[in-house]
């Protein structure tokens, strides 16, 4: 009676189902981040050396890329901004993530005056327009890595508050959790065990949506020369430093784009097809 | 042609998420003549929905008819352009759903919404369709039917609003109407009227409907013929006196003997009744803000007191709104009472149940009507199980493990169930796993609030039997809430009749002939019986209808 029929554009391995752009996109972020974490070893120069004669050079053998304003080696400092981009961008999400969407659940289960004064607090904090924040900060504390990380996850923080919080409360009216409280269950189970598989996906969805959002106001951070400074560059910082080079038409301005998008596509198209589970009823 | 509709050896098949096809409908053939009704009756997983809705030549997403003709009024709806499957919708055949309440609009008045068929087709102009309407609410005796067409949905009743669907079905003047279980939802003192209503206007009319349910005596009421469905297969079709009086499949007979009143065990140990479990004096609760005497604004439970004798069972019964679930949320300490004492096991119970014991909590088990949100769907039915256990008697791995195949035994579902999520099980096995988790706590009461009433009859027959054969081993007590009298009385003790926040009447299953309560005479006498002649000849006192039914 049964009869395996699977769709061209959908694999199935270990259970789950596959569909293309998914493996594409992990496949470019994969790439990424083995960049970032063996930039160091696999750059041909080093990213402070001026290696060619001229500036903005176009793409020849020896100099991939070309080379930027100063005539450094494109290709080494694109791989090396990769290293602060995902680096830096990977590490506030976690913070902002993990802490908006512990705060958010345990606000949804509580209820009561926890909820109303975390709510409006965060309610204020996202009212303060992101840029501006990073300015201020950046401005009373100085630029260095720790601050920026620090500076982003607390700008995003409300938002992946305001977004678990949604979702848990949704839950929450749910008869399992009044089953789960009325045996007495603590808050951290009912967060942890009960609400936090049920919202996973999306907020596994919100995690890299985010994550496309820091890498974005990163780089607009660094392109107002607020973020690394040199000669240290991410990417936002390296289309800045080459924005001279958009009438020559020079790869080094064009590079660190395409690099900065092709991260954020990838992500957004990942979590647009993250792999499903497949659960048969007579499998 | 002769018939209206005529179905040929249906098919219809649904693909699942690993590629698997699975046929729903195994060459399905049925005949409706005009002005006939004809009643799709059968478990819920039968396929009776999918062949309704496939006489719009519609098949729920993921599904494909994939075999035979349905004819209807001389055109194969199966073969048909999906542009001229609309044409035909609403003006040949109508859809009346299950649930009316989700089907409307709420953003919009119910006249507009009733007379838009008639515009998406041009039938006629609005005004015309406008007293069309009205005349159709007064044919389905809607009170004020030229006002309640101004109103939204949310201010009428279920009862009304699900007439009113019938009334959006109607005013495009269909040859065929399909009706999707439009009054499981219902009380038995509203669902009177609406199948009333239906009759009335189906037989004024001339249309032929195809009735879709589980409930037998409904379906006797009101339909020509029956078809009984079992695994998208037609088991048995005849006339409904053919088939009530007649039934050869043994499917059939399984839904008939759910209908005979079961023989109650004589009181297997006499003197386990003598001892009360749980007391409850005096308790009132509500909503709304606390006034100055510290009862809140609205009272859905008021001042009510009952008695549970250990290894007895109480049931409470009334209509939707009574208070019946709320008391049983206050006695369990989910919504605190606001006056009263609740005397559990000899111990006074703290009002909140965040306060009370962790053996109390233990001891007291709730189980709710919705499995489906009782159960937490990411999680597998072991860990749900297990939960308990590791919670309340701080088992380890394998005792758990061990524990959870003795209580899959005990509710009856086979072992390997365990692995499975929630939504890959049926209704029933998912209340079973429901009552499974309650028991691995090892309760003395176990509140049962509504359970059967989301399973079809003969489901919930076996339910209440399974809870029988529980009670006789393990010694518990229930206190079973319901609107379902059959159920209340196959199991209980003592049925305690709620009207409006109060305990109206105190009986036992045995005097049920003989309320004395003006409200019990009137629910009692609204559950539907086998007999075809029940609906037609019931007369009911005027008065009491005025004074106690919602219309």
């Amino acid at each position: 009676m049964t009869m395996a029929r699977v769709a061209a554009s959908q694999r199935s391995l270990l259970g789950h189902s596959y569909n293309l752009v998914g493996v594409v996109a992990s496949l470019v972020i994969l790439a990424w981040t083995l960049i970032a974490i063996f930039a160091p070893t696999i750059i041909p120069h080093s990213i402070g050396d001026i290696v060619d004669d001229d500036y903005f050079g176009p793409m020849r053998q020896g100099l991939w890329l070309g080379s930027d304003y100063l005539g450094r080696d494109m290709l080494s400092r694109v791989l090396m901004g990769a290293r602060y981009t995902v680096g830096i961008s990977l590490a506030s999400v976690c913070i902002a993530c993990f802490s908006g969407v512990v705060l958010g659940m345990i606000a949804a289960v509580t209820g009561g005056w926890l909820d109303t004064c975390l709510s409006r607090f965060l309610d204020a904090m996202n009212s303060i327009p992101s840029k501006l924040f990073g300015l201020v900060v950046v401005a009373a504390v100085g630029s260095s890595i720790p601050a920026l990380i620090l500076t982003l996850a607390v700008i995003y923080i409300p938002g992946a508050y305001r977004f678990a919080r949604a979702l848990a409360v949704n839950i929450n009216t749910m008869d399992f959790m009044t089953v789960a409280r009325v045996r007495g269950e603590s808050t951290a189970y009912l967060i942890g065990s009960e609400i936090l598989p049920n919202i996973m996906r999306p907020v596994l969805a919100d995690f890299g949506l985010r994550f496309v959002f820091i890498v974005l106001l990163l780089s607009g951070l660094s392109f107002l020369g607020l973020g690394l400074q040199p000669p240290l560059a991410d990417w936002g910082a390296l289309v800045r430093e080459n924005i001279g080079g958009l009438p020559f038409a020079a790869p080094a301005v064009i590079v660190p784009s395409l690099a900065i998008a092709s991260l954020t596509i990838s992500v957004n198209l990942l979590i647009d097809n993250l792999p499903q589970k497949i659960r048969d009823r007579d499998a | 042609m002769t018939n209206l509709v005529e179905v040929r050896n249906l098919r219809i098949e649904a693909t699942t998420d690993a590629g698997r096809v699975v046929e729903i409908i195994k060459g399905v053939s049925l005949d409706i003549a005009d002005g006939e009704i004809v009643a799709l009756i059968g478990e819920s997983g039968s396929g009776k929905t999918t062949i309704a809705l496939s006489l719009m030549g519609y098949a729920r997403p993921g599904c494909r008819i994939t075999g035979g003709e349905i004819n209807v009024n001389g055109k194969n709806m199966a073969a048909l352009a999906e542009k001229q499957r609309a044409k035909l919708r609403g003006t040949d055949i109508a859809y009346v759903p299950q649930s009316a309440a989700a089907s409307f609009n709420p953003s919009s008045t119910i006249m507009e919404q009733v007379i838009e068929v008639t515009r998406i087709h041009g039938l006629m102009p609005p005004e015309q369709a406008r007293k069309r309407a009205v005349e159709l609410f007064r044919a389905l005796s809607l009170p004020d039917p030229e006002g309640i067409g101004a109103r939204y949905p949310h201010q009428v009743s279920g009862g009304q609003l699900q007439r009113l669907s019938a009334a959006m079905a109607l005013i495009g003047n269909p040859k065929l109407m399909i009706f999707d279980e439009p009054t499981t939802a219902l009380d038995v003192t509203t669902q009177i009227d609406v199948l009333k209503a239906f009759k009335s206007v189906m037989r004024a009319g001339g249309i032929a409907g195809v009735y879709v349910s589980h409930d037998l005596a409904v379906v006797a009421q009101i339909a020509d013929r029956i078809v009984v469905l079992k695994g998208g297969e037609m088991q048995e079709a005849g006339t409904t006196a053919q088939i009530l009086s007649a039934a050869q499949h043994p499917y059939t007979r399984e839904l008939l003997a759910a209908f005979e009143p079961k023989p109650r065990q004589a009181d297997a140990d006499a003197d386990a009744g003598t001892k009360p479990l749980l007391r409850i004096d005096n308790v009132t609760a509500g909503y709304g803000s606390l006034r100055a005497d510290g009862l809140p604004l609205v009272r859905a439970v008021n001042s009510v007191s009952l008695v549970v004798e250990k290894g007895r069972n109480l049931g409470v019964i009334g209509e939707s709104g009574c208070g019946k679930s709320t008391l049983a949320r206050v006695i369990a300490g989910i919504h605190p009472a606001a006056a009263g004492d609740i005397v559990f096991d000899g111990r006074q119970l703290e009002r909140a149940a965040g306060k009370r014991s962790q053996d109390q909590l233990r001891e007291m088990q709730i189980v709710f009507q919705y499995a489906d949100t009782a159960l937490n769907p990411a999680k597998p039915v072991e860990d749900i199980i297990s939960r308990p256990l590791a919670f309340y008697h701080q088992l380890d791995r394998q005792a758990r493990s061990k524990r959870v195949d003795e209580l899959l035994d005990m509710v009856r579902l086979p072992r390997t169930l365990r692995y499975r999520r929630p939504s890959e099980l049926s209704g029933g096995q998912k209340q079973r796993v429901n009552f499974a988790r309650a028991l691995a706590a090892g309760p003395k009461l176990i509140i049962c609030d509504e359970i059967t009433s989301a399973l079809d009859t003969v489901v919930a027959a076996a339910v209440i039997e399974l809870l029988k054969e529980l009670q006789r081993e393990l010694g518990l007590s229930y206190i079973f809430i319901s609107h379902d009298l059959s159920v209340v009385e196959a199991i209980c003790d003592e049925i305690m009749v709620m009207y409006n926040g109060e305990r109206v009447e105190q009986i036992t299953p045995d005097r049920l002939k003989a309320p004395i309560h003006p409200y019990s005479k009137l629910l009692f006498s609204s559950v539907p019986k086998l007999d075809p002649t029940w609906l037609d000849g019931l007369v009911r006192d005027p008065e009491l209808v005025s004074q106690y039914g919602h219309r």
